[in-house]
């Protein structure tokens, strides 16, 4: 039974390495022709009717908006798990950083009572997240990674207690509202009902995704040019033995350092969207086992690649809406998929570890299994 | 900072601090068992901890003592007392080594980077609270009073009662049991050599997979102690009680040491102590900000803990 | 002798762990241009003296020093930057990488290229005959606009590195990925990887350990070559025979304590290395 499985999930992946093989031998224009028509895919999709995929408990541009911001969480989280191997337990706190920076400077209830508009605040909650991770890396990133994990985790939990418990500052439960959003108007044409309306305000969650959807767009094509110039390569030598890496010349503390700010950049500006968005905040948004999901969809998906991270962000956040749909009862009570989403990807990540650590979508020529030709070139 | 109210109240922050911290030191046993041996952080125990909390009402409950008990006469409190930390000991400790069996075992022997053990960890972690959270719909669980606070002594003017002698006597009792078992016995022996070096202790015909196992379920009987004691002290369980416990344990050996036996109890009562002090000086709100600290400042100054490491070495 | 001759400068040093002393009083230099040899049976405390020369442990007594500056108490990579590189005794590659990125890493001892300018492709320096791209918009546009520090670096590291590994004769795996390569050119890789930091001084660590005689015979080519380019090599090997052709001047340690220095021909002489390597104890010698 096992085996068998085992041979079905390779034949998965040999499938799905020649869908990559098969996308590379492509010439150039066509892929960039194919990658603009799948952009512009994307941000007709919540316009577009696809049977069986639309939500229809939840309104389907609000679940496209919560995956798109996940994605943007995870592609961060990928930074720090993926590519430095650092294991970060509190994600979630630097995505809470963020969101109260853009409720404390911009919402008239705050005690700051500056008022920024959200453009000046998202600058000022990615800065101040990324000293955030700065402050809680300098003296745990020179230390042994395994720590780093229990470390991160109180971090979570500490900047939990500073927004449920200071009153002062964060209002705690009771939360901060009227926190402000870009500014635009819908046009006329896009929805006569819309016309005249704020873009980002209340009526609709399709300027949000928009804007969500290019910002991913964006962090991707940045992490991927630091993945691939001497910075990835630093990151991946660390990964796969930090003293030698360090005798070759690698600074590895510098680098963790930066892979650290740069998820805790990501995870803010996925903060600040957030709080843009829901036009309120409380101690109540940041549940630290949030956390363990955003290490779940990395992990899930396949860490340091970012079509697997994207993957488990669509899994963690989308299937449980879906799954809402089907409204399925057990002894006549109907079943709240959100409640089991915790346990079953807590199961899922046992069950990935054990049998493919690298996840659903793994990195391609960093499988496990090396491919047939790299074999053939080993000489006897 | 209330700095007169610290002062006034000292003597009874520190006993509170090394009554919690009793606590903390039985739990943090588990992880520094675990270190010392596998060179790995088991997420799970704090897991392991919470089950022990829920098996002691059952148990009582079970044998007719429910919520609204109230035991009379030493000889049933005694009776009470061994049936809970049966009961704990044993739910504890299958709860370790079934983590052992799923999270750990199937990994090892393609010895992956210690950042697979830690997310199998962390997976059965969340398994296991979660489990436990929709078992019971997410509610508390009580149990009965065992014993009423009643006051032994007083000391600088502050009252030390019976359920503080108790938790802090029954932790040392349980400590010194494990020292002995490390120390003296044969199978102990193992563990100090497989923690030593375990290529060499395969060598010597010692069978690291048992010895490991073992290990486990050592952490899971120090963590049902600590978790009886929880329920006597505190009275009160939840699905999620292990998870924030669980890291002050952990930051309790690693105060004083992961992977060594007396860094443990340091470690703990000296957090205890601690986070006591720290709640009297600037808030009983930010209790559980303190842990945190001290884990960053420790991790800043002296990474090793206060009595360093290895388990090998923890000698009398 | 002048300053300027000695290159690498071990002063009197000691290493104790716990009880166990390592090193102990250990005195020796490395001379410019030379090859110099560090021998002496299993457990003699050679690779531990390679460690405290690269910054792995910190000596307890005694200093290191190379070009004149003080090697204890700084960081590995700084070690490596002033221009000590070094193979390892049990081969230390990244596995999952190809043999091209092996040596890549060496290389980015020497970058410059931060964070913010592999992102922004900033700053912009001249472009140069072999960081140029080959043809059509690319060429004329880098030609006006100067290419990217980033793209600079990458492409000079490139050709160096696909020169470095046909230098050690492995051009033809260079996309391999290091753990399929042989045990041979493992160790290969692993020259090329240190030479790519672009050292003054490059420390084998037993290169020719697991080789027959014919390979050995190749690593020796190997090495005469390097030292050929200017570079001072040191060698561990406890083979005496292996180090005696192609050394200038053999170190003998025992015990973690020097017992002989000269060259290979006074060393063979030495009654107390003949004594270390028969297991003959000293005072019967």
């Amino acid at each position: 039974m096992m085996s068998k499985l085992r041979a079905l999930d390779n034949r998965r992946l040999g499938f799905l390495s020649g869908i990559g093989d098969r996308w590379h031998a492509l010439p150039k224009p066509w892929r960039i022709a194919f990658g603009l028509a799948f952009v512009v895919f994307l941000f007709a999709l919540p316009r577009i009717n696809i049977p069986f995929f639309r939500t229809v408990e939840t309104d389907f541009t609000t679940v496209l908006w919560t995956v798109a911001i996940y994605v943007l969480v995870a592609v961060g989280l990928n930074v720090v798990i993926g590519l430095a191997g650092l294991l970060d337990l509190g994600y979630i706190g630097f995505f809470a950083v963020g969101a109260y920076s853009v409720a404390l400077f911009g919402s008239p209830q705050s005690v700051l009572a500056t008022k920024y508009p959200w453009l000046v605040c998202v600058p000022i909650a990615i800065a101040l997240t990324m000293l955030s991770g700065v402050l809680l890396g300098w003296p745990t990133l020179r230390v042994r990674g395994d720590y780093l994990a229990i470390v991160t985790l109180g971090f979570g939990e500490l900047i939990r207690l500073i927004a449920e418990k200071g009153d002062a500052l964060t209002n705690g439960p009771r939360g901060i509202a009227e926190i402000p959003y870009p500014p635009g108007k819908w046009p006329a044409g896009v929805n006569s009902e819309w016309t005249g309306l704020d873009m980002f305000g209340p009526v609709t969650s399709l300027g949000w995704y928009w804007l969500t959807l290019v910002l991913v767009i964006v962090c991707m094509w940045a992490a991927r040019r630091i993945e691939h110039s001497r910075v990835g390569r630093a990151w991946l030598a660390i990964r796969e033995d930090e003293d030698a890496a360090e005798i070759m010349g690698v600074q590895a503390f510098r680098f963790k350092l930066w892979a650290f700010a740069i998820g805790a950049a990501l995870g803010g500006l996925s903060g600040a969207i957030f709080a843009g968005k829901q036009n309120f905040m409380s101690s109540g948004s940041f549940e630290l086992m949030t956390s363990i999901l955003f290490v779940a969809m990395v992990v899930i998906g396949g860490s340091g690649n970012l079509a697997g991270v994207t993957l488990g962000a669509i899994l963690v956040w989308y299937l449980p809406f879906k799954l809402q749909d089907f409204n399925i009862t057990i002894d006549g009570e109907r079943i709240n998929f959100t409640e089991y989403r915790l346990l079953l990807f807590g199961l899922a990540l046992i069950v990935i570890m054990t049998f493919r650590p690298q996840g659903l979508l793994p990195k391609r020529y960093r499988s496990s299994q090396p491919p047939a030709a790299a074999k053939e070139e080993v000489p006897v | 900072m209330q700095f007169e109210y610290w002062l006034d109240n000292f003597w009874s922050l520190t006993v509170g601090g090394l009554t919690q911290g009793a606590i903390y030191a039985l739990v943090a046993l588990g992880y520094t068992l675990v270190y010392g041996v596998l060179r790995l952080i088991n997420f799970a125990h704090s897991e392991v901890f919470m089950i022990g909390t829920f098996a002691v009402p059952i148990a009582w409950t079970a044998i007719g003592y429910g919520r609204d008990a109230h035991p009379s006469g030493l000889g049933s409190v005694v009776l009470l007392f061994a049936v809970g930390l049966i009961a704990a000991a044993l739910a504890s400790a299958a709860t370790a080594m079934l983590v052992e069996r799923v999270a750990y075992r199937p990994l090892r022997p393609k010895n992956p980077p210690s950042l697979i053990f830690l997310i199998t960890a962390i997976g059965a972690s969340v398994v296991l609270s979660e489990a436990v959270g929709l078992l019971v719909k997410r509610k508390p669980m009580g149990a009965m009073t065992l014993i009423q606070p009643k006051e032994v002594f007083t000391i600088f003017g502050t009252s030390v009662d019976n359920v503080q002698l108790l938790v802090v006597g029954a932790a040392i009792g349980m400590m010194l049991l494990l020292d002995q078992f490390i120390n003296r016995t044969r199978a102990g022996r193992g563990v100090r050599a497989v923690a030593q070096n375990p290529d060499a202790a395969a060598l010597m015909g010692v069978n690291r997979d048992r010895i490991i196992l073992m290990i486990f379920m050592l952490g899971g009987i120090m963590a049902g102690g600590a978790a009886l004691l929880y329920m006597i002290k505190v009275g009160s369980t939840k699905y999620d009680a292990g998870f924030l416990l669980g890291v002050k344990a952990f930051a309790a050996a690693v105060l004083g040491g992961i992977g060594n036996l007396r860094g443990a109890l340091l470690g703990g009562l000296l957090l205890g102590v601690v986070e006591n002090w720290g709640a009297g000086l600037i808030g009983d709100k930010w209790i559980d900000a303190t842990a945190f600290v001290v884990l960053v400042v420790i991790l800043m100054f002296r990474p090793t803990g206060l009595l360093g490491e290895s388990l090998g070495r923890a000698r009398a | 002798m002048t300053m300027s001759d000695t290159l690498l400068k071990v002063d009197n040093v000691t290493l104790r762990f716990g009880g166990v002393t390592a090193l102990d009083g250990v005195d020796f230099e490395v001379r410019r241009g030379e090859i110099l040899g560090l021998i002496g049976p299993n457990g003699a405390g050679k690779t531990t003296c390679f460690n405290v020369m690269t910054g792995v442990f910190k000596p307890t007594a005694g200093e290191v020093t190379f070009d004149g500056e003080r090697v204890s108490g700084r960081a590995k990579y700084a070690i490596t930057r002033l221009g000590i590189a070094r193979t390892f005794q049990n081969i230390r590659l990244f596995p999952e990488m190809t043999a091209l990125e092996n040596v890549l890493v060496g290389t980015d001892a020497r970058h410059k290229t931060s964070v913010v300018g592999a992102l922004f492709r900033l700053p912009r320096v001249k472009a140069e005959a072999h960081t140029l791209p080959e043809s059509g918009w690319r060429r004329t546009f880098a030609l006006t606009f100067g290419v990217s520090r980033h793209i600079a670096e990458e492409r000079a590291a490139r050709a160096k590195a696909l020169d470095l590994l046909s230098f050690v004769g492995i051009e033809g795996h260079a996309d391999a990925q290091a753990k399929n390569l042989s045990y041979g050119d493992q160790r290969r890789l692993e020259i090329a990887r240190a030479l790519a930091t672009e050292p003054k001084l490059l420390c084998l660590d037993e290169p020719a350990a697991g080789f027959n005689p014919a390979e050995k015979a190749r690593l020796l080519e190997l090495i005469r070559k390097i030292r050929d380019l200017g570079l001072t090599v040191l060698l561990i090997e406890h083979d005496m025979r292996l180090v005696m052709g192609v050394t200038d001047r053999l170190v003998v340690l025992e015990f973690g304590k020097k017992i002989a220095e000269g060259s290979p021909a006074e060393v063979r002489e030495n009654p107390k290395v003949i004594a270390a390597y028969l297991g003959v104890p000293q005072d019967a010698a």
